[in-house]
């Protein structure tokens, strides 16, 4: 194999429990990386305050898809009986809008939920059924019991072996450079 | 900081003697009041008092859920509760002006409203004065136990076992609030208008009740804070999930009245809709809208921001605004009833309220310089202390 075409797409290093991870993470984050990831079999409380992520932007995704979907349940209703089939029930005016309220709510929900899930697909990067991490064997532990910190390439402060020589002094075990064709 | 140091710091405090004084000043104004015009009197003292014995009862609710789930966030605000709770007593007190007012507050006590009505003459076994104050006795007999043992297990409580304590009585007393409030709400809100009715009244004004008990910690949070007491104790994460719980219970509040309405709305029949009527009747129309504004749609979009929940002068403003809210919802279910043409405020209004809440705050200060400020030697105390939001 040619040596050229073996790219370099970071580096990995293996952690023996969550709360080693998390400190490493605190430890990775003051010395200035920005393009790492912690991988773990669970969620780990405070993982996010640990790695330096900001807020999630989701809140105003779903805050403004709300709003769409109320705004359409209402115009919705308001143009099916006012407009389009202007049937009278009840003797109540065409445009009952206290009617139009619990429809009007369920679409908001409706919105809100959809673009929450769907923000969090977009957010994540997923769907997505290959990533470089995977030329690292040991990645595999990663659903099972493996603690795992990996940092890109393409990280401002990452070189090969200043990044590797970090990783161990910060207690990784198992560091290896992420590399393929 | 020790908690006697907050005891002896809270006692060089005004705020006690300044909210005495306060509801001497308005029991004076109340009496001239009453001289001049009892009926007015009555009834203004009726929503000032309803909006205090609301948010008292809705502290009760607050500790006696805060014991069944066994929550861990809310201890540190434990004796702020136990404080609250401490005015029930008091409350039972401040109810015999109305007992005395029964005769120009409620129709159904009228005997010759009564032989003229035939719904009122088959509502008369439980619509009758004596059994009306029988009943009150007993919601206050009630509240009074719950709330007297749960704070005497409170302030001493140091052990799991205590706690264990604690939650049987709350198991209990959960069933009991829940039957005796929506009882109370009937008989003295929902039967000033003796032929209507709506079922869900009772949580409905729960909703205002929970929601105001959320409000006035934060209020005494604040001017706890204002001393520098609670620093370190209660901090930005608890100020996050009180202002959660107000969420929460402002959608909850609008969403059981808007029920109320809605089936009422739906249903379309006269005797129902007349409670209605009298609420969009003139300048009652604005009180109804402002009340939806200022009670529902402003302070829902205000606290659905997470910093406004984290700091503590934005959720104090919120809070007033809630305050005035609830006061404006106690208005508007007491007076369409004897202001047919429109709303109108009176002195009264302010004298009543100001008599009635500088005695209540008066005692729930008293309570808060005579006892431990938050429970130092609770088992959870340090997690609480330490709770953040995930």
């Amino acid at each position: 194999m040619n040596t050229s075409d073996v790219k370099i797409y970071g580096a990995i290093a293996e952690f023996e429990n969550p709360s080693e991870l998390l400190h490493s993470a605190e430890k990775m984050r003051d010395a200035g990386f920005k393009k790492f990831e912690c991988h773990s079999p669970f969620p780990i409380h405070g993982m996010d305050d640990a790695m330096g992520l900001k807020r999630s932007v989701l809140g105003y995704i779903v805050f403004v898809f709300g709003l769409l979907g109320a705004a359409g349940g209402f115009a919705l209703q308001t143009w099916v009986h006012s407009v389009a089939y202007p049937l009278t029930y009840a003797g109540k005016p065409l445009f009952s809008w206290q009617a139009f309220i619990i429809v009007t709510f369920g679409l908001m929900v409706l919105a809100g939920a959809i673009s929450a899930v769907m923000g969090i697909f977009h957010l994540s990067k997923l769907p997505r059924y290959w990533d470089a991490i995977f030329y690292s064997d040991r990645f595999k532990k990663f659903s099972d019991d493996g603690f795992f910190i990996s940092v890109e390439s393409d990280d401002p402060k990452f070189n090969e072996k200043g990044t590797m020589d970090f990783l161990e002094s910060i207690g990784g075990k198992f560091v290896e450079v992420i590399k393929g064709a | 900081m020790n908690s006697n140091e907050n005891t002896n710091q809270l006692a060089n405090e005004n705020t006690g003697k300044i909210s005495f004084a306060v509801g001497i000043a308005g029991i004076l104004l109340c009496v001239v009041g009453y001289l001049k015009d009892p009926e007015q009197f009555i009834h203004s003292y009726l929503v000032a008092y309803m909006f205090w014995v609301t948010i008292c009862l809705g502290a009760l609710f607050f500790t006696l859920m805060h014991h069944l789930t066994g929550a861990v966030w809310s201890t540190v605000l434990r004796h702020i509760l136990d404080a609250i709770m401490s005015t029930i007593p008091l409350m039972a007190i401040l109810w015999i002006p109305i007992g005395f007012g029964i005769h120009d507050l409620y129709h159904w006590s009228h005997a010759s409203a009564v032989a003229h009505d035939a719904l009122l003459q088959a509502k008369a076994p439980y619509l009758n004065t004596t059994f009306f104050v029988v009943r009150t006795l007993i919601y206050f007999i009630i509240w009074s136990f719950l709330s007297i043992k749960l704070i005497k297990l409170s302030r001493s409580a140091v052990t799991h076992a205590d706690l264990d304590r604690m939650r049987k009585v709350s198991a209990i007393g959960t069933v009991l609030f829940a039957l005796t409030f929506s009882f109370a709400m009937f008989d003295w809100l929902m039967s000033l208008d003796p032929h209507w009715y709506s079922t869900i009244y009772g949580v409905y004004l729960f909703g205002g009740a929970y929601l105001n008990a959320f409000v006035i910690i934060v209020l005494i949070v604040f001017l706890l804070k204002k001393s520098n007491i609670l620093d370190g104790i209660v901090t930005e994460e608890h100020y996050q999930d009180l202002g959660k719980f107000m969420f929460g219970f402002i959608v909850f509040w609008a969403y059981i009245s808007a029920s109320q309405y809605f089936l009422i709305w739906y249903g379309n029949i006269p005797e129902e809709t007349i409670w209605y009527k009298h609420r969009w009747v003139g300048s009652w129309k604005t009180v109804s809208l402002t009340l939806v504004f200022v009670g529902f749609v402003l302070p829902f979009i205000i606290l659905m921001f997470r910093s406004v929940k984290r700091n503590l002068t934005f959720l104090t403003a919120i809070s007033l605004l809630i305050f005035a809210a609830h006061y404006l919802d106690m208005f508007w279910n007491v007076m369409p009833g004897v202001q047919h043409h429109g709303a109108h405020f009176s002195w009264m209004d302010i004298s009543t309220f100001l008599a009635i809440s500088g005695i209540v705050f008066g005692f729930i200060w008293r309570s808060l310089v005579n006892h431990p400020i938050y429970p130092s030697k609770d088992p959870f105390i340090q997690k609480s202390i330490a709770f953040k939001n995930f």
